[in-house]
């Protein structure tokens, strides 16, 4: 009897965590930023949206941490220290798996030549600074992220 | 704000306009209306409200709709309903129209312009489909400044952020200052007209589309009865209308039904739809 309800209770458990780690797998966001409050910012906001979040401080270490843990999506800057966000997208797309994230650009070049090179590049969607969580938000649904 | 000024401003809004305003909402009157108050020389707005118990100015009254008027909009607004305009009846209408024949699509209280801007930017994509067919899109607001801003077809960088995907934004639109400028082919498909939606849609003509979303949802349900059952004698026998996504016509009309699993889109309740042939 106890044997039976301790069976009934470790099964019960075990497929509770399957059926959490199956409903709830979480879609994940690198965001790559220099400023640290921009990630704060943007990592807040897509918590509350759903996402996981990590962080990157420029292009290289985006690039470090995408060989280890390909992300779902990156929110990505253009100026950087060490590598800018338009090279970090060029080798991005060339490694094994690099075309399945989707990439956000989110900078505050708001100029066609920018945008052109960075859709050229393979950029999925294009923010210009100052978002705010309505944009944000409405640039996710619209690539399907939600 | 007293009880009886407030309904001075519910009797001018329900007269002119239709919309319909209670007493819950009697702090928009405050935050909308001071700035109006103020550009007509009163200290505040008790001093509007007194002279409204005068003989008011016609042009105080239009700048008092206009204030209170929502005005919340942007391109590609919910995405389904444009899925559905470029999926379903778009092709539905390449189908059954004769060739040269005219398509009138109407958007019913257009604000700033995005949503008549977001169906021409469609029919822009899917040039190939209707390449025999002429469109048509009139425009129509209650409001002027809102039918200025949306002529000029000029958006901030957050409204062009708002729905427009990057690839039509550098597609149909140029930077121009702070701002992005819609190009003029698009710019001048689509025709703005003032329009009271409580007036005679005699003039209007018939309709092959109308889009009134999130409209009705200011007027009382009266209203809403009256201004659906006259869009509904403007309507081609197989046309299609389409309401906000939270919207219903139960209750309101027998005029139009609700196309099952095409959430915001209606036909004629007797309407003449081949509706086997049309795709998802």
């Amino acid at each position: 009897m106890e044997l039976a309800a301790r069976n009934s209770e470790h099964s019960h458990s075990a497929y509770r965590k399957i059926l959490l780690n199956w409903r709830v797998r979480l879609k994940s966001c690198l965001i790559v930023d220099d400023s640290r409050v921009v990630r704060k910012v943007a990592c807040r906001i897509l918590n509350d949206l759903g996402f996981t979040c990590e962080e990157a401080e420029n292009g290289q270490k985006a690039f470090e941490h995408c060989k280890s843990k390909m992300p779902d999506v990156i929110l990505l800057d253009w100026n950087m220290p060490v590598m800018s966000g338009i090279e970090f997208l060029e080798k991005l797309r060339m490694m094994e798996h690099g075309e399945e994230p989707v990439v956000m650009f989110c900078t505050t070049e708001n100029d066609m030549n920018h945008i052109k090179r960075a859709v050229d590049a393979g950029a999925n969607e294009y923010i210009m600074k100052p978002f705010d969580s309505d944009i944000l938000k409405s640039k996710f649904v619209q690539v399907g992220l939600m | 704000m007293r009880i009886t000024d407030f309904d001075i401003y519910r009797d001018i809004l329900k007269a002119r306009s239709g919309l319909s305003i209670t007493q819950d909402k009697a702090y928009l009157l405050d935050s909308r209306l001071t700035p109006v108050a103020k550009k007509w020389g009163y200290a505040s707005l008790e001093g509007l409200t007194m002279a409204l118990r005068g003989v008011p100015d016609e042009e105080v009254i239009k700048d008092i709709v206009e204030a209170m008027t929502t005005n919340e909009t942007f391109f590609f607004r919910d995405q389904k309903p444009f899925d559905l305009f470029a999926n379903t009846v778009l092709p539905y209408l390449a189908k059954h129209r004769k060739k040269k024949s005219t398509v009138r699509i109407w958007c019913a209280a257009s604000s700033t312009g995005q949503e008549p801007y977001s169906l021409a930017i469609l029919l822009k994509e899917h040039a190939a489909l209707i390449e025999n067919l002429n469109v048509e899109i009139i425009a129509t607001d209650i409001a002027d400044k809102v039918l200025n801003t949306a002529r000029e077809g000029f958006f901030s960088q957050f409204e062009v952020q708002r729905g427009m995907p990057v690839q039509l934004l550098l597609k149909y639109f140029t930077t121009e200052g702070d701002g992005w400028r819609l190009n003029d082919d698009v710019r001048s498909m689509v025709k703005f007209e003032k329009f009271n939606l409580l007036d005679s849609m005699d003039s209007k003509g018939q309709f092959d589309v109308v889009f009134c979303r999130n409209v009705l949802i200011y007027f009382d349900e009266a209203t809403k009865s009256d201004i659906l059952n006259r869009i509904s004698n403007h309507m081609a026998a197989d046309g299609f209308l389409f309401l906000g996504g939270a919207e219903t016509i139960i209750g309101l009309t027998d005029s139009f039904k609700a196309l099952a699993e095409r959430r915001g889109l209606y036909v004629l309740q007797d309407s003449a739809h081949d509706l086997d042939s049309m795709t998802a």
